[in-house]
């Protein structure tokens, strides 16, 4: 399969230099090829969000190697990461994380207004149609506080997959769900997985839900203690 | 390929919808800057422009004479000797400035001068019956002296007409000497007496300069003084106020007569509207640095409520450049609403001031108007400085760390 994700001996610390400086990841190998719909688990403070931020592009490693698409991106300048950021990820946090002051569709099409500085018929055709598809089609001109935690994460979801981008990062996206929401997004996930090919990386910690995904990768203690796939 | 500004603007715009009572906030303390600033300037510009008017109403811009008369020492000193001298300064006499009818056409060519008006001035005395005042005697061509002073516009009673045998005289001179316009008074320059009509009566705006002016015909002015053909002083009427001194000091260097501009001869006046003008800058410069501070510290106020959106948007692939200027363009939206706000309040404010204030005659004090040109100045500077406020916020947004932002 295309390989979409390589990270060789990363390594992570914080607060460098200083007394407090801690390393939390400690050479994580790991590959992602493209389609692959994988949960990544672990204990709190494991390094999960850690590992997905670098993954995402959002933190850069104290020390490895990260080819994205085959190109290296760990020396890429601010201006280079947000580009790569923006044409080949998306992201679905676990707090929802829209812009209050738009509506659903509005927060569905603002990757595609910061891209192109306007937003076009046929991408807004696609946010509705992709709106719809999450089940919001009367949902789309609420604010995100007249909306549900559940039909929120659904709005976070249809953003992630607006431009279409190959991957798409889920930290704990069911972690602020009831039990039956939590269903319903991650259903959601696997449809849009299985009509579009993107590729999920989810961060989580339910077992449940970790076991219906296609690859289950364990980190504990900033390594990576278990790598394989799943079988139902 | 990146544009702009479609999301800059919308974000910009939502963030501050959001921030609905803040932003109004902001916006109304720009607006109270902008038109204390907007009403000083038209304020002090008005009361300036009144004083200037007025002082100006009864002098000419500039006024080249003959140069004084000095005594020349009959022994010059010898180089490194120490000389005790005494010397008696010379009276002045009344003197013409030389060749002064070349020199008009030349005057009148010269750049920024409007108008140039020969005038013979000495001092006399007005009778009528029992009554002796002493006066001003100025003759003068009264074409080329109302474009100085405006002297037709000053008629308070009678036609401002100066053949000859015919004066011109203030109004309080001509209740001293219980004259009226048609009525005849004696004019006695010493040597030389005339008997002349009054056509006009004429308020310059000064009691004083009222009580002792007599205008006539400058032929009959030369004839009464003993200065036949003579001009004891040219005056020069300048396009431009405040540019009177630098053309004195062009002539001055170029002709050998004293001239003087408006402002050395008024010196004091002008200090106080130096003094006027630079409180007045000192107030609009204390007045922006709080509009400054105001937007900037509502703008540092908003990227912290505003730190997990910008994250988010870092997330999506939002530029530091793009953060940047969602918050420059804050400042401006702030600064221009603000502008054309204030600008409204300071119009309303001179409204108020022209129709309400009065002095103790009844009248306005003295007209303000809010010229467009400094409207839109202020207005654009209230604008810009809302973009350089929003600097420090904006560049604080744009450097926020993406990953801490989110998990704030």
């Amino acid at each position: 399969m295309e390989p979409l994700i390589e990270l060789s001996a990363v390594r992570k610390s914080y607060n460098l230099g200083l007394p407090s400086e801690a390393e939390v990841l400690h050479g994580v190998e790991l590959h992602v090829s493209r389609g692959e719909f994988i949960a990544l688990m672990g204990p709190s403070g494991s390094g999960k969000s850690t590992l997905l931020n670098i993954v995402g592009l959002l933190e850069r490693m104290t020390a490895g190697s990260y080819l994205l698409q085959g190109e290296a991106v760990q020396d890429l300048d601010d201006a280079g990461l947000t580009l790569r950021r923006r044409n080949t990820l998306g992201f679905v946090f676990q707090f929802h994380h829209l812009l209050p002051a738009f509506s659903a569709l509005e927060n569905v099409t603002m990757p595609a207004l910061l891209s192109e500085g306007r937003i076009s018929q046929p991408q807004r055709e696609r946010a509705r149609d992709l709106l719809a598809a999450v089940g919001l089609a009367a949902a789309m001109d609420k604010r995100p506080s007249e909306l549900s935690g559940g039909m929120q994460q659904r709005v976070a979801i249809a953003r992630a997959l607006v431009l279409d981008p190959p991957l798409v990062l889920a930290d704990e996206p069911t972690g602020n769900l009831d039990t039956a929401s939590s269903d319903e997004v991650f259903v959601l996930l696997r449809r849009m997985h299985a009509e579009r090919g993107t590729s999920f990386v989810i961060v989580t910690h339910d077992l449940r839900l970790a076991t219906r995904c296609d690859r289950l990768v364990e980190l504990v203690d900033g390594r990576i203690a278990g790598d394989r796939a799943v079988t139902r | 390929m990146l544009s702009w500004p479609g999301f800059e603007t919308r974000v910009a715009w939502r963030f501050l919808r959001e921030g609905r009572m803040q932003t109004l906030l902001i916006i109304v303390g720009v607006a109270a800057g902008v038109a204390v600033i907007a009403y000083i300037s038209a304020l002090i510009g008005g009361l300036q422009s009144s004083t200037v008017a007025k002082t100006l109403g009864s002098q000419a811009h500039i006024t080249l004479r003959a140069l004084d008369d000095v005594v020349t020492p009959a022994r010059p000193p010898e180089p490194g000797a120490t000389m005790l001298t005494q010397t008696q300064p010379r009276a002045q006499r009344l003197r013409s400035v030389a060749n002064w009818q070349a020199l008009v056409p030349l005057l009148e060519q010269w750049p920024g001068i409007a108008t140039v008006s020969p005038m013979v001035s000495g001092a006399g005395l007005a009778l009528r019956g029992e009554a002796t005042q002493a006066i001003a005697l100025l003759g003068v061509d009264l074409d080329r002296y109302d474009r100085i002073v405006g002297l037709r516009g000053k008629v308070v009673s009678g036609v401002a007409r100066l053949a000859p045998g015919e004066a011109i005289v203030g109004r309080e001179l001509a209740v001293d000497l219980g004259v009226r316009a048609g009525d005849r008074l004696t004019v006695n320059t010493g040597n030389v007496s005339d008997s002349v009509s009054v056509t006009a009566l004429v308020d310059l705006g000064v009691k004083d300069l009222n009580r002792r002016t007599v205008i006539v015909q400058l032929r009959a002015a030369q004839n009464l003084l003993g200065l036949p053909g003579g001009a004891t002083e040219l005056d020069l009427q300048v396009r431009d106020v405040w540019a009177a001194e630098a053309t004195a000091r062009q002539l001055a260097a170029q002709f050998p007569f004293k001239i003087e501009s408006w402002q050395e001869s008024n010196a004091q006046l002008v200090s106080a509207l130096n003094a006027q003008s630079v409180s007045t800058a000192v107030i609009r410069g204390v007045v922006l640095v709080v509009v400054v501070l105001g937007i900037a510290s509502v703008l540092v106020v908003s990227v912290v409520q505003k730190r997990r959106e910008i994250g988010i948007l870092r997330a999506m692939g939002a530029t530091r450049g793009q953060i940047l200027r969602v918050f420059l363009v804050q400042g401006a939206v702030v600064g221009a609403f603000g502008s054309v706000l204030g600008v409204l309040l300071a119009v309303l404010l001179i409204w108020l001031f022209t129709h309400f204030v009065r002095g103790s005659d009844g009248l306005p004090l003295f007209a303000i108007t809010l010229p467009v040109k400094t409207a839109l100045q202020v207005a654009l500077l209230a604008t810009l400085c809302g973009v350089l406020a929003a600097i420090a916020p904006a560049r604080r947004a744009a450097v926020l760390d993406p990953a801490q932002a989110i998990r704030s």
